[in-house]
């Protein structure tokens, strides 16, 4: 399947494929970061995760038509008003689910499971019944369409390289958040013994409650991010949910640098494999790549290592 | 300063503390002894807010707090040092004893503590995990006094401990009791220790106290042969 492209085809073609993977990798990234921290924290598997996604890009579609409508002049900075948008409205709802259901079904980590999965189900009929079973897409600001010629044969898109950006100050400010704030140093004491953390003051109930927001909430920041590279559907979330949980698991759920680096290889593999074969091809080849991996590495790639 | 009152305390149907009344007074130091599986992890878990409290009432300066969650606990005054430390073992020193900051808001561990264990300021950079059991014991005291009880409860602190440190323990114990006026409820199994740092020693058997002598009064022969097999 290589012998029809020249050497320097391929070199275009991996160079190419492998800046539409950074997007898609900013995406799991996003994604799989909201899953691990709420993992992590409350042991909790969120199967609604996709659906929080959604409603971000929803909200992202939603700023942009009101901006597109009401204010034209400041439509070229819609985005970031909307990534507020979405984080608000997506850890709002994640406050309230984790009111209404989580904090209800605590210890009970398969209810838990089939809870957030029905709520999965609600979620996608909601958006069928509000927005449509058509997809809908974001007009993108001029300055943010065209591409930058590299050479000849390789140019990357301007929204691509956003997206990314976007990315990496979100995941530096949740490594900031998570290591020098005192929220964060609440959230890794409950997750390291979370019967100690509320005999030393820590109110567990509370930090469950802001983590599972802010998890939500960075989904929610992934569906603005989202809204670039895909159209917005009510079921559009289901495609990602899985590839995410591959990412937690792969990159072993404790650990921020072992989420970054797994959510690049698998995006990387996923994208590159993606172009000389079909899609679904693509994700068996990856599927294999990780279990065998997890066979070799059960706890993951990146394993904290600390005496306990 | 603490009143127990008829506080009965069980695991599921197994009823382990069986209406146990107690009392300690501001600035006393309280020793419960008891051999193994006697229920003094089991009391301090109670009073803690993580085991479940059936009947009874638990008051500090006369508040009730039986109903009250752990944290709650911890900010009416209570702080905690469980038997086996459990310190955030990922975390670094410093991290650990801010965690006991949460309740009083403050944002740097006071002064008074490194003063306390000079050991934890060299070492505050250093993952909790990898300290010696002896600083991992000081450092959960640390993580106790910082959210400044009125009622320090110790469980078993010198187990592990090497007996010139254990003496050392007591001088320091104490001394935290005379510099910030608490009261301090620790329970044992060494004597010496107990005799050493407790005004009051209470026997407990089977979730019941059995046994209660101040120290000026006590028969030491009494007590060992409760502790005795
Ligand atoms: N989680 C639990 N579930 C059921 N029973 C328990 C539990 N924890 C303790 N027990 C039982 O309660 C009784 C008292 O245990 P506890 O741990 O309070 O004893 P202890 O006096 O602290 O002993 P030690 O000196 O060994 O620490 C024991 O019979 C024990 O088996
Ligand atoms: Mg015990």
């Amino acid at each position: 399947m290589l012998g029809d492209y020249s050497l320097s085809d391929l070199g275009s073609i991996f160079v190419m494929q492998g800046f539409a993977g950074l997007i898609l990798f900013s995406v799991f990234l996003l994604m799989a970061l909201g899953l691990a921290i709420i993992f992590g924290q409350m042991g909790v598997i969120n199967m609604a995760h996709g659906e929080f996604m959604i409603l971000g890009a929803y909200m992202t579609y939603l700023t942009s038509k009101l901006f597109e409508t009401y204010l034209p002049a400041l439509f070229p900075g819609y985005f970031f008003v909307a990534m507020i948008v979405a984080f608000l409205a997506a850890a709002l709802l994640g406050a309230m689910v984790e009111w209404a259901l989580i904090s209800r079904l605590y210890k009970r980590p398969l209810d838990t499971m089939l809870a957030t999965w029905g709520l999965s189900l609600i979620l996608q009929q909601l958006y069928r019944s509000i927005f449509g079973a058509r997809e809908v897409g974001v007009e993108l600001p001029p300055w943010m369409l065209g591409s930058w010629q590299i050479t000849s044969t390789i140019e990357v898109p301007i929204n691509g390289m956003f997206v990314m950006a976007l990315t990496a100050v979100i995941t530096a400010g949740v490594a900031l958040l998570i290591y020098k704030s005192r929220l964060g140093r609440q959230v890794r004491a409950v997750v390291q013994n979370r019967v100690m953390a509320g005999a030393v003051g820590i109110d567990t109930q509370k930090v469950d409650r802001a983590t599972f927001a802010l998890g939500c909430g960075i989904a929610g920041i992934a569906g603005s991010a989202f809204t670039m590279v895909g159209s917005t559907g009510p079921t559009a979330g289901q495609l990602y949910i899985v590839d995410s949980f591959l990412v937690v698991v792969f990159g072993g759920a404790q650990s921020l640098i072992g989420t970054i680096a797994s959510a690049f290889t698998i995006s990387q593999s996923r994208s590159t494999l993606e172009f000389f074969t079909s899609g679904s091809m693509a994700q068996v080849a990856t599927l294999i790549g990780v279990v065998v991996i997890l066979m070799l590495r059960p706890q993951g790639l990146f394993a904290t290592k600390v005496r306990r | 300063m603490l009143a127990i009152e008829g506080l009965r305390v069980a695991y599921g149907e197994s009823e382990v503390i069986h209406g146990l009344e107690a009392e300690v007074a501001p600035n006393e130091i309280v020793a419960f002894m008891g051999r193994n599986g006697m229920g003094k992890t089991t009391l301090m878990k109670a009073l803690m807010g993580i085991a479940r409290t059936t009947a009874g009432a638990v008051r500090i300066s006369d508040r009730d707090i039986t109903a009250l969650k752990s944290h709650q606990r911890v900010a009416a005054g209570l702080a905690y040092v469980p038997q086996g430390r459990m310190i955030f073992p990922a975390m670094t020193v410093e991290e650990n004893i801010e965690t006991g900051l949460t309740v009083t808001g403050e944002r740097e561990v006071p002064k008074d503590i490194y003063e306390l264990f000079p050991v934890l300021l060299d070492m505050r950079r250093r993952k909790a995990g990898n300290l010696s059991g002896g600083q991992q014991q000081q450092l959960a005291i640390a993580r106790a006094l910082a959210s400044r009880p009125k009622v320090l409860l110790l469980d078993e602190p010198t187990e592990g401990i090497q007996p010139s440190i254990i003496r050392e323990m007591a001088r320091m114990l104490k001394k935290i009791r005379d510099t910030r006026g608490l009261s301090i409820v620790v329970s044992e199994q060494v004597l010496s220790f107990a005799l050493d740092i407790a005004d009051r020693v209470l026997v407990l058997e089977n979730g019941e106290i059995v046994h209660s002598e101040s120290r000026a009064t006590i028969d030491e022969t009494k007590v060992a042969n409760f502790l005795s097999v």
